[in-house]
């Protein structure tokens, strides 16, 4: 028992530099030099690549609706919001989806609320845009999901539809390695796209 | 189309790892591997242990739990006084009593349940020590594993291995060379991994502000799926593109967690001496594993029945809630599947929020005991568990005494794995029971109806197959979730290892006896076939009238909303 006891401090003492400090120090230390940019969370001036924001004026394409309408951050409901990591509209919050199984009586009424919001900007929405993603800021969404808001956003900034049509066309990237998972748009570089072309 | 390239390229892989990676590890715990024996023997030397010190079962065991506990309160204290420690740019203060006593049992029985959301609850130092449970406990779950495979392969042999040696080679031999390489593609990909604190972002176009949480997760996500642990650096897991940025990493990560345990069963084979014999139990989980991910693929492909009640039918893409783009449907459905029937528990889109087919074929992955192909070393031995099992029922047809790999399954070996297979649903049976029963429990669910009842009963299942994967709608972090469910994986993991290193023991000390015409052939189709009804009917038996109250339910209410 005693020897045990014995080794069992001496091994998780190792274990602790070896693999909680080293690993983790070796580990950033390795991607600070060859990746820099992803390693620090893929951030251009406007935002990071991968995090999806709330896109607020009807001027743009819109993303996942995950802290949007029903989903915004709400603190008197508990709802965090899912735009920022860490801090949404003030409330604190981790990451997360909505978590509302398929047969809620509040997912639907949600969902309805969200699809009246998009038939009065002139938009039958897809699956994407009134469903919330897994990770709560999803930053993509697929050719179609783009290609349904154009009467909005050519309403919004004048540029006509067939220019945005091939707008969305040169920012479609297709399926990783043509055959993994869906073709997507990312809605940030779309946007940029779209402030370039005003 | 593409949905099938991608099962083809994962096959693939996993096939090759199958031979090599599985060949290698019989090598790594035979004492045939030694590039790192610079650091291998000094850490001998320190331990006083070695080798050739071979222990008995019970002295195996002994260093097992005594260790465990060790680990246990080690990440307890440092939960605890996070708050005076270094590497925590947000000032996070500690975690309380609660949910400190989860969170480590959590870690140290490969289970990794969160009650917490990690971004802003830990800090980076809680994060890191956490990250050591994630390579230490599957290495303990392997160890376990490779005693009861060599009760299996030696002869009147009185030992079973050294647990320290076992331990140690399988970390710096296995778990950590492969998680540091697969940390490096990850971050490649774009997942974070640096020491900075979170970062606030501006976007002039939109004229929002965003605080983006960052931090050492690209590492950690390498050995979470590795070591079959699943808990991730970020609340949402593997669904954010922090932890998994692409398609690709997608697959990647779904491979990761896939490989140890499918690869052990050439380990196996090749440790008794027979592949054909490795090739078998791979059949039983390979053909269960299939079965599930073909249907729970199908489920989450049809469209979601709230969204389709709120006036959008057509769902060509499926079912969506709580899933991300870049991964599409089918695709998150194959990572959630690997991660249940891994007793991994990551996620890569909202368990709540599948279908209740979809959700059906997650909950039972977990019920049939994890061995489908199950946890890092904990699927091989319980799947052995259910291999002795389904030999027992053989030998009572044709009224033979039974053996397996020439030793004979006698009264204790049969006891010590029906109580190996029946400890798990008896917690998991009781302890859900009792959460319906009181106040505490049924305030936990989210969700209205079934669905709610699904989450109470997924948790416990969850924590007591040691898989920590979640409905997450369920409020775990109360007094009552974080006290029964430490219970409940305390029971999972410990209840079953030690039956199972008692098994090895009374195999170890047997020998073997010659194959006759009447032994019934245990590398045979007949065998497969045995084992899948065995763990079927177990799992069928224990949990149907349980589930048809979930998810059964669920799916023939239709047109009813809760």
């Amino acid at each position: 028992m005693i020897l045990h006891l014995r080794r069992s401090i001496v091994f998780a003492v190792a274990c602790f530099v070896v693999l909680g400090l080293l690993y983790a120090l070796a580990g950033t230390g390795v991607a600070q030099v060859l990746f820099p940019h992803q390693a620090n969370g893929s951030l251009t001036a406007d935002g990071s690549s991968l995090i999806g924001q709330t896109w607020t004026s009807t001027r743009w394409f819109h993303g996942r609706p995950d802290n949007f309408g029903p989903y915004a951050a709400n603190p008197k409901q508990g709802i965090a919001g899912g735009d920022n990591p860490l801090v949404a509209n003030g409330v604190k919050g981790g990451s997360g989806p909505t978590n509302l199984g398929p047969r809620s009586k509040t997912l639907v009424a949600d969902t309805r609320q969200l699809i009246a919001w998009w038939h009065a900007h002139g938009v039958d929405p897809t699956t994407d845009l009134v469903t919330t993603s897994g990770s709560g800021y999803d930053p993509d969404i697929t050719p179609q999901d783009a290609l349904v808001q154009i009467p909005m956003v050519s309403k919004a900034t004048g540029v006509r539809p067939a220019v945005l049509r091939r707008l969305i066309a040169s920012q479609t990237h297709g399926r990783q390695l043509g055959f993994l998972g869906s073709p997507y748009l990312d809605v940030l570089a779309l946007n940029r796209a779209l402030a370039r072309l005003e | 189309m593409a949905y099938a390239w991608t099962i083809v390229v994962l096959v693939a892989a996993l096939a090759v790892s199958w031979r090599y990676l599985g060949s290698y590890m019989a090598a790594v715990f035979d004492g045939r591997v030694h590039w790192l024996g610079f650091v291998e023997r000094p850490l001998y030397r320190l331990l006083g242990t070695g080798p050739d010190h071979e222990q008995t079962w019970k002295r195996y065991a002994g260093a097992l739990v005594v260790f465990s506990g060790v680990s246990l309160l080690a990440t307890y204290l440092v939960l605890r006084l996070q708050g005076s420690l270094p590497f925590n740019p947000q000032h996070l203060g500690a975690v309380p009593p609660g949910l400190a006593w989860n969170t480590s049992v959590s870690f140290v029985t490969n289970t990794n349940w969160q009650n917490y959301a990690g971004e802003s609850t830990l800090s980076y130092l809680s994060q890191m020590t956490l990250v050591v449970q994630q390579f230490v406990s599957p290495a303990v779950g392997i160890a376990v594993a490779v005693a009861l495979v060599r009760g299996f392969a030696r002869r009147s042999a009185q030992t079973v291995g050294n647990f320290w040696v076992d331990v140690t080679r399988c970390l710096l031999y296995i778990l950590l060379p492969i998680a540091f390489v697969a940390g490096i593609v990850l971050v490649g990909q774009g997942a974070v991994q640096t020491l900075a604190g979170p970062v606030a972002v501006h976007d002039p176009l939109n004229g929002v502000t965003q605080v983006i949480a960052r931090g050492p997760i690209g590492f950690m996500e390498a050995i979470k799926q590795l070591g079959t642990n699943g808990g991730g650096f970020l609340n949402a897991n593997a669904a954010t593109p922090f932890e998994n940025p692409t398609a690709f990493t997608n697959l990647f990560l779904a491979f990761l967690l896939l490989v140890i345990p499918f690869s052990l069963t050439y380990t196996f084979g090749k440790m008794v001496g027979s592949r054909r014999q490795g090739a078998a139990l791979l059949a039983v989980m390979a053909l269960i594993f299939g079965t599930w991910v073909g249907f729970t693929s199908w489920a989450e492909h049809q469209p979601n029945p709230a969204v389709a009640a709120a006036g959008l039918a057509h769902q060509p893409t499926g079912n969506m809630e709580g899933k991300e783009v870049r991964f599409g449907d089918t695709s998150s459905a194959l990572f959630n599947v690997a991660s249940t029937q891994t007793s991994t528990g990551s996620v890569d889109s909202s368990a709540d929020s599948y279908t209740p087919i979809g959700g059906f074929g997650m909950l039972t992955g977990m019920m049939l005991g994890e061995v489908s192909p199950g946890g890092d070393g904990s699927g091989l031995y319980t799947i052995l568990l259910f291999a002795i099992i389904a030999v027992f029922i053989g030998g009572l047809m044709i009224g033979r005494t039974p053996e397996y790999l020439g030793k004979k399954i006698q009264a204790r070996e049969v006891k010590l794995a029906g109580l190996g297979v029946l400890v798990m649903p008896i917690a998991v049976l009781v302890l859900t029971a009792v959460a319906v029963s009181v106040h505490a429990g049924r305030a936990g669910p989210l969700n209205a109806g079934p669905h709610g009842f699904t989450e109470i009963l997924y948790a416990i299942t969850s924590q007591g197959n040691n898989n920590g994967s979640a409905f997450a709608g369920l409020t775990g972090n109360t007094a009552f979730y974080n006290v029964i469910g430490g219970i409940d994986m305390l029971v999972g993991r410990f209840a079953i290892i030690v039956p199972v290193l008692a098994l090895a023991g009374a195999l170890a000390a047997k020998d073997v006896v010659a194959e006759s015409l009447g032994t019934f052939r245990t590398d045979k189709p007949m065998f497969v076939g045995l084992t899948i009804g065995s763990i079927l009917i177990v799992g069928g038996l224990t949990f149907f009238p349980a589930v048809s109250l979930g998810p059964i339910v669920e799916q023939l209410s239709h047109g009813r909303f809760f």
